[in-house]
């Protein structure tokens, strides 16, 4: 019987999320406090960051007393099956338990492997990685590339490992940081307007909506007619949704006066070359994770005008981009009549 | 109609129950702008998309009733978002077209 060597693939850094942020986020330009801090650190960390580059992998007419041998000699508990870097399944202990309990350890891998995958990009933000660990029982996931080849293994003792460490550079730095702080910050001066804050993170579309949602109640506790409430929700989301997808991280703010409510959000990011073509239904930027959440259907801009009584883009590329919904109280007529002027 | 006569019609299961949850129009799509952008109040949003973000598109439009199609499975954040905002989950072997066939007794969701 001839031995399988185990295939080692070395894992290639790729650059397919070029538009996922380059910088991290300043969390005190955000008004900054720990848990923004936290929260950047999950989105701003990537699979591909923490994950094992060199996978052992097994060829799919390797049998399973091989794949067994492989997974003893490394203390792994799962196996990928791959070839030429494309996966074909995974073959882990409880497999190989089966196996011997059925006779099945000369059969090949291919018959007994899981072939029905739940796999990670490398690309992601690590706090989806969080979300999988927590709503899958896998204790690991195969990392693909944007061409679908296998560049990794990810564990949760990876991520772990690696956001401990993370975390106490973080804390060192809000340490050194609160030990400069001289004085209090100054009072708030009294104002006519309610307006509130929120800081929205890049790309943390488990927290996306959060913002939109709280908008949302506050219009209600003041009582706005509800048509126009979801209006304001409805572009609220969206701006939040487009900072998270496409910004560096930026803020969202919410003004009510008597007679109108603003919605601004300003964001660090690369801004945005050609307003006119972003505004415009189904023209979007966004990479294929964020559209297989449903997100970068390039409808944000376009519903956030349709909905609003007055809509302006201010943005600078590679700084900033900066708009504005308003919307009038006392107007009560469907938006579909109306429209961003 | 009610969330049960939903799961009845679509040969559903009910994931999440909600007390008094219904609709009254169908919006199907997977492209969650798109549904912010066109799904009625009181819709039953007919989609894949098993996550939390389709919850809060749901708060935002006014949907008390998602149908997740393929039997897509209800992750526990999603199942626990949708109790605590009231918006029942039923899944579904059936593919998108099937379950808007099978709801054709509802209008669509009003042109915007």
């Amino acid at each position: 019987m001839s031995e399988y060597s185990p295939t080692i693939l070395q894992g290639q850094q790729t650059n397919d999320d070029e538009i996922l942020a380059k910088t991290p986020l300043d969390a005190k330009a955000l008004g900054g406090d720990s848990s923004v801090v936290i929260m950047e650190l999950l989105q701003r960390f990537k699979v591909r960051d923490v994950m094992k580059r060199q996978v052992i992998g097994i060829p799919r007419k390797a049998t399973m007393r091989e794949a067994q041998r492989i997974l003893r000699e490394n203390r792994i508990s799962g196996l990928p099956v791959s070839e030429d870097g494309r996966l074909y399944g995974i073959i882990s202990v409880n497999d190989i338990i089966n196996g011997l309990d059925r006779g099945w350890m000369e059969d090949t891998v291919d018959m007994h492997m899981a072939s029905n995958l739940v796999v990670l990009e490398a690309g992601m933000p690590i706090s989806f990685a969080l979300r999988y660990f927590n709503n899958y029982t896998y204790g690991r996931f195969p990392v693909l590339d944007s061409n679908r080849k296998l560049v990794g293994i990810i564990s949760q003792r990876d991520v772990m490992r690696a956001l401990l460490y993370e975390l106490s550079v973080e804390i060192r730095k809000l340490e050194r940081k609160t030990a400069d702080k001289v004085s209090a910050p100054p009072p708030q001066s009294e104002t006519r307007f309610f307006r509130r804050e929120w800081a929205v993170v890049h790309n943390d579309l488990t927290g996306a909506g959060r913002a939109a949602n709280e908008i949302k109640g506050i219009l209600r506790e003041k009582k706005v007619d509800r048509s126009i409430a979801r209006r304001i929700a409805v572009a609220a989301y969206e701006l939040e949704i487009n900072i998270c997808i496409h910004s560096h991280g930026g803020v969202l703010v919410l003004v009510i006066s008597d007679n109108a409510v603003t919605i601004t959000a300003k964001d660090r990011g690369p801004g945005i070359p050609d307003i006119e073509w972003a505004c415009r239904d189904g023209t979007s930027t966004a990479n294929d994770w964020i559209r297989s959440l449903g997100f970068g259907a390039g409808m944000g801009l376009s519903n956030s005008k349709r909905v609003s009584d007055f809509f302006e883009i201010e943005s600078e590329v590679g700084k900033f981009t900066k708009v504005t919904c308003a919307f009038n109280l006392k107007k009560l007529e469907d938006p579909a009549a109306g429209g961003a002027k | 109609m009610t969330a049960r006569e939903i799961a009845e019609k679509t040969g559903g299961k009910i994931e999440v129950d909600v007390e008094g949850a219904s609709a009254e129009n169908v919006y199907v799509g997977d492209l969650l702008s798109d549904v912010m952008g066109h799904a009625g109040d009181l819709c039953v949003l007919v989609t894949i998309q098993n996550h939390l973000n389709t919850l809060a598109v749901c708060t935002l439009v006014g949907c008390e009733v998602v149908v997740l199609c393929h039997n897509r499975p209800v992750p526990p954040d999603m199942a626990e978002g949708a109790k605590r905002e009231g918006v029942a989950i039923i899944t579904t072997p059936m593919s998108q077209y099937e379950v808007a066939l099978a709801l054709s007794s509802l209008p669509p969701s009003p042109r915007k």
